[in-house]
């Protein structure tokens, strides 16, 4: 192991004193593990460092944005991209994800538009994406809600005999995103309850980013996290989080296990907010410039260029033609963000119900025509400018 | 016409619903073998199978949770919350989940789920087991919610609920689950979202939902020995309410008592009252007055008796309103 493979850090402890998978050192080297291989080619690898270029330019254009007043809040995945991008590519075409609010790089791999995950940060929506068609339901801000609602989806997967038949374009499974706080809450263990007995095809994908805002991973646990599911009978396993190469190979083979019908599993993707909470918070009264340099040496999309370069042989050019790529995007979800329209609050009278109640009708004619008195009596009004 | 408990009329139809659409699914605390603790899902996972009636984990929040995960895959989960004060545990994925996510989806994704809920005091029991939680429902935007008083409305609510493309909150008067009553299997049921007119009168409208409905109209009995005819409307709906129906008999009577369980501070009555003052104003000849539970923690069950709105209370205010 490298001088940086450790997770000797300066929090050093019982979180930190376990052996994890690691496919990539934080130096580059491609190194042997006896359960998890990664069986794709460079080419694949290189499609992952443009994954996490890519998403790092749209979370550094999102939080410019926040700062200059053009969003309400950002969550940024500063550092999680290889924990994103690698779970992300192992995907299969029929997985579903249930992701918590600060997968971009997820959304990235369903090929959903950045402008519209930046709309609920906007405020001009709730999630604007196509969630049947991108299979990323919405974002879930209640912590850990929505792993509630993956093991409920894994258990319709499994009633609609989608699982386990052995046919790779038939079975199907379901990513939960959550983060290390989420661990506390109820519905998390809710979810470890059901979806252990029921069996259901659900891998729970844990970013351990070490911090809950302000909360260190040691108030949420006394044990490493990815021992938490044992109890449940759900089999757990801690993974570099930096090191794209082994979260898609150690999510790849849960989710071959899930759709086999081999039940749920819980990874740990053992990482770092390098960035803070959200726009709103301010890392530095509770964390260590220390511990985050620690953490920059484990960069995850650094370790993949060196790797691509000094050891896949990958030139200088494709490195520029993805740096241009990226500004580009940036450009553009710059200009689309600006330009998404104003929601009526008028019109979301009609999203509450499916079907429309004649007291929100009445509600909605009521202050539509009181909307409409100011325009009458403005001083643009027609018949008074005359 | 066939003749059933309101338990029986509740398992009937729920037997319909799964007949009827094999994306039904039951969930909740011993629903499958025993038949839920009053009987309601008794013999269904016999006959549908352990994958459609699924005796679940002991987790309220779990049971709702998933059921959304279930909806969202094109199911239509039917969960039974074993008693209404085990409600509160599931509350958060109620209101923040179930509630919002078709709003949230900018009105694309359906939550088509029940949530039925044994409610209401009377039957002597321990703490937390005689609740009526439903103003905090009809509070939220999202859930629309029913209550039923009798074995016809059991029969076909509870499969128009079922059919609903939105979430419902459906209230089963407990301390009647075994009251009988004629139930038309043939008939043509009215919509889900409406009241019903169950006695004509013309002096006083009684409003009443759920388990008080009974207690109205005794009261309305005992009231036409006086002389007085009463109309009692069954609310039926809570969320949306019957608007029309309630204003209709408001500006024919010009006096409404409302009748709940719950407690009144900011209950049902409160909000009927309010709309009636604001639609009716002129056709009012007393304010709207209120019967309901007082603003206790539900008391001890040696209290109870005391505590819930009875033909007595009901009759007190309707002197009270014939006063003004």
């Amino acid at each position: 192991m490298s001088e940086l493979s450790g997770l000797a850090g300066p929090r050093a402890g019982a979180q930190a004193d376990v052996d994890y998978v690691q496919l990539l050192t934080p130096e580059g080297v491609r190194v042997e593990n006896d359960a998890y291989e990664f069986t794709g080619d460079d080419e694949q690898i290189a499609g992952f460092y443009r994954d996490m270029v890519l998403t790092r330019r749209f979370d550094t254009e999102a939080t410019a944005l926040q700062r200059q007043g053009e969003l309400g809040l950002w969550a940024s995945c500063l550092g999680q991209e290889a924990a994103q991008i690698g779970s992300g590519r192992a995907l299969g075409p029929q997985d579903q994800v249930f992701p918590s609010y600060r997968e971009h790089g997820v959304a990235r791999c369903l090929d959903v538009d950045p402008v519209e995950v930046l709309g609920l940060f906007r405020g001009v929506d709730q999630g604007g994406w196509d969630v049947v068609g991108s299979r990323l339901n919405l974002y879930t801000v209640v912590i850990g809600a929505q792993t509630l609602h993956a093991t409920g989806y894994a258990m319709g997967l499994e009633r609609d005999g989608l699982v386990g038949t052995g046919d790779p374009d038939r079975d199907a499974a379901v990513v939960a995103y959550l983060g290390d706080g989420a661990t506390s809450q109820g519905d998390v263990s809710e979810a470890f309850v059901f979806s252990a007995s029921y069996n259901a095809p659900v891998v729970f994908f844990c970013q351990n980013n070490q911090w809950a805002i302000s909360e260190p991973i040691e108030r949420q646990s006394k044990i490493p996290l990815f021992k938490r599911s044992s109890g449940f009978g759900i089999p757990g396993i801690r993974v570099d989080g930096n090191d794209v190469l082994a979260t898609y190979a150690v999510t790849t083979k849960a989710l071959e296990q899930a759709r086999s019908g081999n039940g749920p599993s819980f990874i740990e993707a053992y990482t770092y907010r390098m960035g803070a909470h959200t726009t709103s918070d301010d890392p530095t009264k509770y964390r260590l410039a220390d511990e985050v340099e620690h953490w920059r040496l484990r960069d995850p999309i650094a370790r993949v260029k060196v790797y691509l370069a000094r050891g896949g042989g990958v030139p200088q050019s494709f490195f520029d033609d993805v740096d241009a790529e990226a500004d580009d995007l940036a450009a553009d979800i710059r200009k689309r963000c600006l330009d998404l329209p104003d929601p009526s609050l008028v019109d979301a009278f009609d999203q509450v119900y499916a079907e429309q109640t004649p007291y929100l009708v009445e509600q909605q004619a009521a202050y539509a025509a009181y909307l409409d008195s100011f325009e009458a009596d403005g001083p643009e009004s027609g018949d008074g400018a005359r | 016409m066939t003749t059933l408990t309101i338990a029986k009329a509740l398992n009937a139809g729920l037997r319909r619903a799964l007949e009827a659409d094999p994306k039904v699914v039951l969930a909740g605390e011993d629903i499958g073998k025993l038949g839920g603790v009053f009987r309601v899902t008794e013999g269904l996972q016999k006959d549908f199978g352990e994958a459609r009636v699924i005796d679940s984990p002991l987790a309220e929040s779990g049971i709702v949770g998933t059921a959304v995960g279930m909806a969202l895959r094109g199911y239509r989960p039917v969960c039974e919350m074993q008693f209404d004060g085990f409600t509160m545990p599931a509350f958060d994925q109620i209101v923040n989940q179930v509630a919002k996510f078709h709003f949230r989806s900018g009105g694309r994704i359906n939550i088509p789920m029940v949530i039925r809920i044994p409610y209401g005091g009377g039957i002597g029991a321990v703490e937390h087991h005689s609740e009526s939680p439903e103003a905090y429902f009809c509070h939220t935007a999202g859930l629309k919610v029913v209550a039923v008083s009798n074995a016809d409305d059991a029969y076909w609510m509870i499969q128009q609920a079922v059919a609903s493309a939105d979430p419902v909150i459906f209230f089963e008067p407990k301390r009647r689950y075994h009251e009988r009553g004629e139930v038309d299997v043939a008939g043509d049921p009215q919509p889900l979202h409406s009241a019903k007119i169950i006695r004509e009168g013309s002096d006083v409208t009684l409003l009443a939902y759920g388990p008080m409905v009974k207690v109205c109209l005794d009261a309305a009995n005992a009231a036409e020995d006086e002389g007085r005819r009463l109309e009692v409307i069954d609310l039926r709906t809570l969320s949306p309410l019957d608007m029309a129906a309630i204003t209709r008999s408001a500006e024919k009577t010009g006096r409404v008592v409302v009748v709940h369980e719950a407690a009144g501070n900011l209950g049902l009555g409160a909000e009927i009252a309010a709309r009636i003052t604001e639609k009716c104003f002129y056709s009012l000849e007393a304010p709207v007055l209120r019967v309901t539970g007082f603003d206790l923690p539900y008391p001890a069950s040696r209290l109870e008796d005391e505590y819930l709105p009875d033909l007595d209370r009901v009759l007190d205010a309707v002197d009270r309103s014939l006063a003004y």
